[in-house]
């Protein structure tokens, strides 16, 4: 089965984020008012063959674990979204 | 004569600085493409600078995964003298090999200039000929160079005498002004900062020449040995 995942990389909490912080900044200037916590991040998407869902979302965890997100610094959270046939 | 291995991965643009800074200080230097699975008879090994594999992902990310970092691990583990040049020392914390990591710099902005780095620890590989309180003036040019980690490494850092260097002011938003650290054995060191490219007063610092004459094992007294001899194991 062609399970279709997406994984969310952000850098952790405590961690700063310049780039989430200049995003922000920039918002009054479009009239955006009561917009906070503005965290920049990356977003990867990719299809796994797998048995089911749980099998797809192990493999994702981990090469999300060990390629996609830098542990010392991000976190990255998987979501399996679909199900197709291969 | 010290002879020492550069590596180049794709997108690396220091290795002939780190080269011709090599040829100037009298080590034998060659280059080691990254897909070799073995550095060959050498008292040292250096991760040049520039963009390699192009920064995707992270800086390091992909260049971790090289055939030739097996070889660089194995050789840091026996004690050999590991030193990585800016994008170098965010492929060697990629590896896991030095603590921490680099992340954009505060305020978003791409560094190119001269800091002033003061001597922190003289244990180090690349700091054992300089002096404790020493400032060493060596250009910056890099965007991801804000050495960060959490409390815990942090600790650890200062306890086992790991902060090498620090800006003596801050130009990145680095934990601490941190500018260098290295392993707890003390063989393998990274640094944002250029010596290769502070090599000459002419050309407007031989500030580095004392980082890698120490790391070559030059101008050290006795018992340092030449590269490899801090922390070998």
């Amino acid at each position: 089965m062609n399970h279709s995942v997406i994984v969310e990389v952000t850098l952790r909490r405590g961690i700063a984020d310049p780039q989430g912080a200049t995003i922000e900044r920039a918002l009054p200037a479009l009239g955006f008012t009561g917009v906070h916590s503005m965290r920049a991040g990356k977003l990867f998407r990719f299809d796994v063959e797998a048995a089911d869902a749980e099998e797809a979302r192990a493999t994702a965890q981990s090469l999300a674990q060990r390629l996609l997100s830098n542990p010392v610094i991000e976190d990255a959270h998987v979501r399996v979204e679909e199900v197709r046939p291969a | 004569m010290t002879r020492v291995a550069v590596v180049v991965f794709p997108g690396s643009n220091c290795e002939y600085d780190v080269m011709s800074a090599m040829a100037q200080l009298g080590a034998s230097a060659e280059l080691v493409f990254h897909s070799a699975t073995t550095l060959g008879d050498v008292d040292g090994v250096i991760l040049p600078g520039g963009f390699a594999h192009g920064d995707y992902l992270r800086p390091g990310a992909i260049a971790r995964f090289s055939p030739v970092m097996t070889a660089v691990s194995d050789f840091a583990a026996a004690g050999g003298a590991v030193l990585g040049v800016c994008n170098g020392f965010q492929v060697l914390t990629e590896a896991g090999l030095l603590p921490g990591a680099l992340q954009k710099n505060r305020g978003l902005t791409f560094l190119c200039q001269p800091t002033t780095l003061v001597v922190s620890s003289t244990r180090s590989v690349l700091t054992r000929a300089a002096t404790p309180g020493q400032e060493l003036v060596i250009p910056i040019n890099h965007f991801s160079g804000a050495y960060t980690c959490d409390d815990e490494t942090y600790a650890s850092l200062v306890r086992h005498d790991q902060i090498v260097l620090r800006y003596r002011d801050n130009p990145n938003g680095s934990r601490d002004d941190i500018a260098a650290v290295s392993n707890e054995a003390g063989n393998v060191v990274g640094l944002m900062p250029h010596p290769e490219r502070a090599m000459s007063t002419l050309l407007g610092s031989a500030d580095g020449r004392v980082l890698l004459e120490g790391f070559l094992g030059l101008g050290v007294g006795a018992g340092a040995g030449r590269g490899g001899g801090v922390g070998a194991q």
